[in-house]
């Protein structure tokens, strides 16, 4: 009866339990990590009881309002990113001292660069982009929110879940210690019969199930809802780049879902796709789950890009020079990621034919990557350039992406894989491109639309030093691991034998310690900009000078976005309204506004998702299939009610929009000199007027 | 390329070789990075100065809000990439195939027969009728043919001093060619993830002259250890080979284990077992309740597949 209910789940599958019944090194830190969710859980109820914020966080869930999906996807990603943080530096502190053996053990080990793997992926930088993406795309093409607002909260609702199970497998059960990869015949039934890989292949697969879905709406949206004028050749960098990554996503995501959903027939119906025995080839998995994985890697850096190119022309200015070269860069980045996946197994034992053709293929996209920093470098030249955050990014962005570009170069030629592959090298490497690639261009995202959408900027020297400790804790961290792996260190070792890698794993591990206090300083930033909101408040809207139409609302955006949408001549149409003196022009007719009504059709397709994936981890079948059936149910039933809309009337648009236009109108605006000074109200002189 | 003269300790990566194919990679490493930096170097020099020189504060350059073209920067901007890239290329695609690990490296190559266990190598010598354990021995100077493959999961043999890596995987081979040109002590590992021991899967590779090879393959040849079905079944399960000695009753025995080849037909039966078998928890090696005793491997004589020749 209890094996009907609870499955294979007992007593001791809790981690808590098997810290007290046997308390190591290990089982203790496990075990704090997995104390810390009920116990944040318990001191959040109670602040939500306390300030009375219960209701506020219904409304902020059920909200089909893009931004404030947005600032959701993002809050999930900073929590998971403290997790990967934190699991990186557990990571890097053993090795600094796993000369013949860290402080953990090797199943703890091999968890970790599981988790951080699948973590930082899937949880941390998907969730942020997607937020950045969701945030800004709609007021880029100036849309009052996106084509399938209810769809997209249920792709946030899945992404949640998949996360929850991540979380979850933290405090019951274990995770998988198969790599973020997760390569059967390892993750197969026989070999690996716990919980882990079943954990592993629900989270990812419900979550990517959520990313087509986004991949869906923002390509709709952009094709679909762009405003009068607003024609291709006419987007925002940003907005091109999102339409890339919505396409790939459309296309890279199902090779994954279905991999995983293979692996889970072999694991939980003994089928045999993946398997040693009975014909299955396990080669079959690497290459569906690269097909996924190569595009995968633009799928994260394509949208960085774009937010490269925004910092390029802001804040230095000036037009972005060579537009459509870096359109078409981005367009042949988009179809180049697709005919490379092969270059991840060049040791797999094909035809030196086959090998070289990806390595060609793969040095293709050296090309365009190239041609876009040529363009922003040109994009500086004959400006105006400010040393702000955003700024210091594009910098940092520029030197060491570089340098992982350069790795990336090395890596693809199939002769040298044969000797890096698998090596501390291509940890170095991939690394070398998520963290100044991806990770720089979505801090350096947050800073510029954070006033954006919630009225004050973030403070700007606490910014700044931000960014500079994550250049130094990245460089002090990963540029060691090139020398490590040219010295034949593999990665996923939880302890080495060779006493010369030691001072260069020291040196790594005090890196991670930094990348460790950057992470503290992102939170400190945020902290005190709030505690000084009222100081750093840009009601304008404008704080950086902006060149596309985001920048032409108010800051907070109303929900409503754009009070009337508005038309579009040319690039950067705010830039050009401002240089026109048009900016700010009252506006002679208001309409009603629809918009879209809140609904819980999210939030119930989260708790069926989780309650899915959690009763087919621990075998309850009861469970599994009521929320299967639960989540059809609410789909069809949603399928027949028409989406709510409720109207905002003219009158009250006319008299914010018309108070908002009136006074900066009558504002005298900031130069950028006091681009950072509390006189910076989001009313910008343009620098074309103002610049020597 | 190579300096026979220099006395390794031991070459732990491809940055003391000791074969031509580790010395052209490494050769091929250093062009391609040089070459690279053609298209790298210019963002290290220039973001410097522009930086300099269009800083706000103080510029001395010309502000030129609207300029966004210029054709022939275009023409540089897009041209010295893709010149680059096709010097690279056709680099990449000349040393591919030259140093394909299926290609031999010279006539009548030694066959050697590697099977990957969990956290093991077992080494088999056909024609000399020997098997070792976690040491891979080489005369100097003679092709070595390695086919490869695994009673586990997939692994990843890896010489870096010497070849490089390919993968081994179960119920198929993958062959990696090579040749040492000097005498030394190399070392070997498996690089893919196999779990929880996976750190210590390293083995050593002696290259030796000609006399020291004969004597350390008749020492082995007179090993009262024999390879067969059972004491395999022993060396599939899991361990580092050290701690495999207790099982096979020699745990007081120094030094890697030397084995007699009780069946030469020892590595076509595991890779038949995956064609014959429905694998269970008991008789897939690196499966937690592995048995040794519930895991015979087939007697049938096995047919390899096309292009999977012995």
């Amino acid at each position: 009866m209890l094996d009907a209910i609870f499955g294979r789940l007992t007593w001791d599958s809790i981690i808590l339990v098997q810290a007290v019944e046997n308390p190591n090194i290990n089982t203790i830190i496990t075990a704090s990590a997995a104390a810390m969710m009920p116990v944040g859980g318990v001191m959040i109820v109670a602040l939500l009881t306390w300030m009375k914020w219960w209701k506020p966080l219904f409304e902020w869930l059920t909200s089909v309002d893009h931004k404030k999906i947005g600032t959701m996807y993002i809050i999930f990603a900073v929590i998971m990113l403290f997790r990967g943080v934190v699991e990186g530096m557990l990571m890097r502190a053993n090795q600094a001292v796993g000369l013949d053996g860290g402080f953990l053990s090797s199943n703890h080990f091999n968890q970790l660069f599981t988790t951080h793997g699948t973590n930082m992926i899937f949880f941390v930088a998907m969730p942020f982009l997607f937020g950045l993406i969701n945030i800004v795309v709609p007021l880029q093409i100036g849309a009052r929110d996106v084509a399938f607002p209810r769809l997209n909260q249920i792709s946030l609702g899945l992404t949640a879940a998949g996360g929850f199970l991540f979380m979850i497998s933290l405090m019951v059960g274990e995770f998988s210690t198969g790599g973020w990869t997760g390569y059967p015949s390892f993750t197969g039934r026989l070999v690996n019969p716990g919980v882990g890989p079943d954990y592993y292949i629900l989270a990812i697969a419900i979550s990517g199930i959520g990313s087509t879905l986004t991949g869906v709406n923002f390509s709709v949206t952009i094709y679909k809802l762009r405003t009068a004028g607003m024609s291709f050749m006419r987007m925002p960098l940003f907005t091109w780049t999102a339409l890339c990554t919505s396409i790939l996503l459309i296309f890279a995501m199902p090779p994954l879902t279905a991999c995983c959903a293979m692996l889970g027939l072999d694991r939980f119906l003994g089928f045999h796709f993946f398997t040693n025995d009975m014909g299955g080839n396990l080669m079959n998995f690497i290459n569906l789950f690269w097909m996924f994985g190569h595009p995968e890697v633009y799928i994260l850096v394509l949208p960085a890009f774009g937010v490269m190119s925004e910092i390029a022309s802001t804040y230095s200015g000036k037009r972005l020079y060579g537009y459509t070269s870096i359109v078409a860069a981005t367009m042949c980045i988009a179809v180049l990621s697709f005919t490379v996946w092969l270059h991840h197994f060049f040791t797999m034992g094909q035809s030196a034919t086959v090998n070289a053709a990806f390595g060609v293929a793969t040095l293709l996209i050296a090309i365009p990557t190239g041609v876009k920093i040529y363009d922003w470098l040109a994009t500086l030249w004959g400006g105006r350039i400010r040393f702000t955050a955003p700024m210091i990014y594009l910098c940092g962005f520029f030197v060491l992406f570089t340098i992982g570009g350069l790795s990336g170069v090395v890596l693809a030629s199939p002769t040298l894989d044969y000797q890096l592959h698998n090596s501390q090298f291509l940890v170095a490497h991939f690394h070398n491109v998520i963290i100044p690639g991806v990770l720089f261009g979505i801090l350096a995202g947050i800073h510029i639309w954070f006033p954006k959408i919630y009225g004050f900027r973030l403070v700007e020297g606490l910014s700044r030093i931000t960014a500079f400790l994550w250049a130094i804790g990245f460089i002090l961290a990963f540029m060691p691991l090139y020398q490590t792996g040219l010295m034949g260190m593999t990665r996923r070792t939880v302890a080495y034998e060779d006493p010369a890698l030691v001072p260069w794993m020291v040196v790594s591990g005090i890196g991670s310690l930094i990348l460790g206090l950057a992470f503290l300083f992102i939170l400190l930033t945020i902290l005190v900009s709030v505690l000084n909101r009222k100081k750093l408040m840009v009601p304008f809207g404008d704080p950086w000078d902006g060149r596309s139409l985001e920048w032409a609302t108010p800051a907070p955006t109303p929900e409503w976005n754009f009070a009337v949408l508005p038309k579009v001549e040319c690039r950067d149409a705010f830039a050009d309204a401002k240089a026109k003196g048009t900016a700010y022009q009252p506006i002679g007719k208001y309409d009603d506004i629809e918009m879209p009504a809140n609904t819980y059709y999210g939030f119930i397709i989260m708790v069926m998702a989780s309650g899915l994936g959690f009763g087919l981890v621990w075998h309850m079948w009861w469970l599994a299939i009521a929320s299967l059936l639960g989540a059809i149910a609410t789909a069809i039933t949603y399928a027949f009610m028409p989406q709510k809309q409720y109207i905002i009337p003219a009158a009250e648009v006319r008299e914010i929009d018309e108070a908002w236009r009136r006074a900066a109108r009558e504002g005298t605006g900031v130069t950028r000199d006091d681009e950072c000074k509390e006189a910076n109200k989001g009313l910008a002189i343009p620098a074309t007027i103002t610049n020597p | 390329m190579i300096d026979p003269s220099t006395n390794l300790a031991i070459a732990e990566s491809f940055l003391q070789p000791m074969g031509p194919v580790a010395a052209d990679q490494l050769r091929h490493l250093k062009i391609v990075t040089l070459l690279t930096l053609i298209a790298v170097v210019p963002v290290m020099v220039s973001m410097p100065w522009i930086l300099w020189r269009y800083r706000r504060s103080k510029p001395t350059g010309e502000y030129r809000p609207n300029w966004e073209s210029n054709r022939i920067l275009e023409c540089l901007m897009w041209g010295v990439p893709i010149a680059v890239v096709a010097l690279i290329g056709v680099n990449l695609a000349i040393m591919t195939f030259r140093l394909d690990p299926y290609k031999e490296m010279g006539k009548d190559p030694l066959q050697v027969q590697a099977i990957g266990l969990d956290w093991k190598w077992i080494f088999i010598y056909p024609k000399e009728g020997v098997a070792l354990v976690d040491e891979l021995v080489v005369p100097e100077g003679r092709a070595v043919e390695l086919t490869l493959t695994t009673d586990t999961v997939m692994q990843s043999l890896q010489i870096s001093a010497i070849v490089g890596q390919i993968y081994a995987m179960p119920a198929m081979t993958t062959k990696l060619n090579f040749l040492a040109v000097k005498q030394g002590e190399a070392k070997g590992m498996n690089s893919q993830f196999t779990g929880k021991e996976f750190w210590k899967q390293k083995f050593q590779v002696y290259s030796v002259s000609k006399e020291e090879y004969a004597a350390r393959m008749k020492k082995a040849q007179s090993s009262d250890l024999a390879l067969t079905a059972d004491t395999y079944a022993i060396l599939a399960m899991q361990g580092t080979s050290e701690e495999a000695k207790k099982p096979l009753a020699i745990e007081n025995r120094q030094g890697p284990i030397e084995m007699v080849l009780g069946d030469p037909k020892i590595f076509q039966r595991v890779l038949a077992r995956y064609m014959v078998d429905d694998m269970t928890p008991e008789s897939q090696p690196g499966s937690p309740s592995y048995d040794p005793k519930k895991s015979p491997l087939p007697m049938v004589s096995y047919k390899p597949m096309m292009g999977m020749e012995m």
